[in-house]
């Protein structure tokens, strides 16, 4: 039957093809390069990039705007991904400035580190990092773990550090994702360093709502959530340490650090904790766009 | 091989027998759910099954609203409902979603078990006088029973497996090791979360095939080649007519 034949030689073309195209090489994901890519850096274009992560894309976004507005030129990579996918790119050269959180990038290269407070961990950065990769000013702004109550709560039994805890009278729950139970800071860190005991319960992604529906007292929230500020929630301090500090500072290619130090030391000193949470707060709550976040905060702190 | 062992390992050590999360708290805790659901579902599918292969109505519903629940993704039904009835009601949330996971199969059981009746048996019930009700009860449900109990040994088949998603919403169950030991890298956790579910999936499954067994009435053990095949599996077919009942009325 001619339509048989017709469509079973139909069939083994597109089958050709197909195997064909498997066998072409490159990487379609590459983006292309025009001579002004990795290899020839243009002396004063910055390369700055972020996290897919948005509160660490407004941040970028800052350094780029002041940057632009002290006359350099900037180029954006955000939304790049994990430490796994950028790092390199920090390392070759491709990127030159990215936002990063000193602990956790300390953890990154040195995962037996045993620095947690914020000088600690600033002081251990720079051994750390690879050659070639140097660290500015750290910021107060912070984004790590950290136990977190209800305003209600505070006042109810005055806690302002994780040491206070012992004053309440009522069993205390922890929530936190799952692993938590295991953790160095989870349960056993909390009776270990600050005497306290809880019991535990795996909340994972429900951990703000049952703490704000009661059934948990104490709960593991990172420092720059937005719900710490629209909720009224208490960020409890942590003077011995149980948790790792991890503080927004910008990591720089070697090269160009003296260049912008001093246009990105002045965005990292006017960068507080409340204040990362506030422009978390205007992407998650108000929508806006990490460029009009970014050129707002520019404006009221006077680095435009 | 290694895994194994240390799998095994993990499941014996003694940590793992106290405390909030012990093994046998957990275990109950996943045939407690499993039980509830495949209960409630019961209680509202077979029923329905029953009608519905009873009287030959409503088929066409009763595949389409099947074939749908079988589609709904029970992960992000559970935690849809968990966020949308609040956290205090997980338990509830549970429920909801292992129910209408278990419900396609147990409908599908109870239909195609009535369905499958020889139409000449129920001919010669309303023959001797029973009425509608009898030939239901006496004669439609018993003979019905294996894939019933089929389809029962699915359904339950399906929800012990996914029990183990509770365990994301903390509501413990044997999802707990695979869900803490995870982001934790502890894979010999996980694979014994992974084990203990599937050799309780297995237990589960052996008992209701013997009890698929033992479902058929007594009268049809001793004529094998007219009994409903026990170990078949639930299907929405077009109901089943013999050679001889077609033979019967062509030469009528």
């Amino acid at each position: 039957m001619t339509t048989t034949r017709t469509l079973r030689a139909a069939a083994l073309a597109g089958a050709a093809a197909l195997l064909l195209a498997g066998c072409a090489s490159g990487n379609p994901l590459e983006e292309p390069t025009d001579g002004s890519g990795s290899g020839e850096m243009m002396s004063d274009t910055i390369v700055v990039g972020s996290q897919a992560y948005y509160s660490n894309e407004i941040i970028a976004e800052i350094y780029a705007q002041a940057l632009e507005n002290a006359g350099f030129d900037v180029e954006r990579q955000f939304n790049i991904g994990q430490r796994d996918a950028y790092i390199p790119a920090l390392e070759s050269g491709e990127v030159t400035l990215f936002p990063e959180y000193s602990g956790n990038l300390l953890q990154y290269f040195d995962p037996e580190t045993t620095a947690r407070t914020a000088d600690e961990v600033y002081a251990a950065l720079p051994d750390a990092l690879p050659e070639g990769l140097v660290v500015l000013d750290q910021s107060s702004a912070t984004d790590q773990d950290s136990y977190t109550v209800t305003s209600a709560f505070a006042d109810q039994y005055s806690l302002v550090s994780i040491a206070d805890l012992a004053n309440v009278t009522e069993p205390l729950t922890l929530g936190g994702p799952p692993e938590l139970a295991e953790r160095p800071y989870g349960p056993t860190g909390l009776a270990d360093v600050y005497g306290i005991d809880v019991g535990f319960s795996a909340t994972g992604d429900t951990t703000f709502e049952d703490l704000e529906a009661g059934t948990i007292n104490l709960a593991n929230i990172y420092t720059a959530d937005p719900r710490i500020q629209t909720a009224g929630l208490v960020v409890l301090e942590d003077p011995e340490g149980l948790f790792l500090a991890s503080n927004v500072v910008p990591v720089v290619n070697a090269d160009v650090a003296d260049e912008i130090a001093d246009v990105i030391n002045a965005v990292s000193a006017a960068l507080t904790p409340e204040g990362l949470v506030a422009l978390n707060v205007q992407s998650t709550v108000d929508e806006m766009s990490p460029a009009d976040i970014a050129s707002q905060w520019l404006q009221e702190n006077g680095l435009s | 091989m290694n895994l194994l062992i240390d799998a095994w390992l993990w499941i014996i050590a003694p940590e793992q027998w106290t405390g909030n999360y012990a093994l046998p708290t957990l275990l109950l805790q996943q045939i407690g759910f499993t039980f509830a659901a495949v209960g409630i579902a019961t209680v509202i599918a077979v029923p329905a099954g029953w009608a519905i292969g009873h009287t030959g109505k409503g088929r066409e519903i009763a595949v389409a609203i099947s074939g749908a629940a079988r589609a709904i993704p029970s992960f992000g039904l559970l935690i849809l409902l968990v966020l949308v009835l609040g956290v205090t009601r997980r338990p509830e949330a549970a429920l909801v979603t292992f129910v209408l996971l278990a419900i396609p199969s147990l409908l599908a059981g109870a239909y195609t078990g009535l369905q499958a009746i020889d139409r000449a048996t129920i001919d010669a019930a309303r023959a001797v006088g029973m009425t509608r009700w009898q030939v239901l009860w006496r004669v439609e449900v018993p003979l019905g029973l294996p894939l019933l109990v089929g389809g029962l040994r699915t359904a339950t088949l399906q929800v012990v497996a996914t029990v183990t998603i509770a365990a994301y919403v903390n509501l413990g169950g044997l999802g707990w090791p695979i869900i803490q030991g995870i982001p934790l890298g502890r894979f010999d956790q996980v694979l014994a979360g992974a084990v203990l579910v599937a050799a309780l999936a297995l237990v589960l499954d052996g008992l209701l095939a013997l009890a698929q067994r033992a479902a058929v009435p007594r009268g049809l053990r001793a004529a094998p080649r007219s009994a409903p095949q026990a170990d078949r599996e639930p299907t929405f077919d077009k109901p089943r007519q013999t050679p001889d009942a077609l033979a019967t009325r062509s030469s009528s």
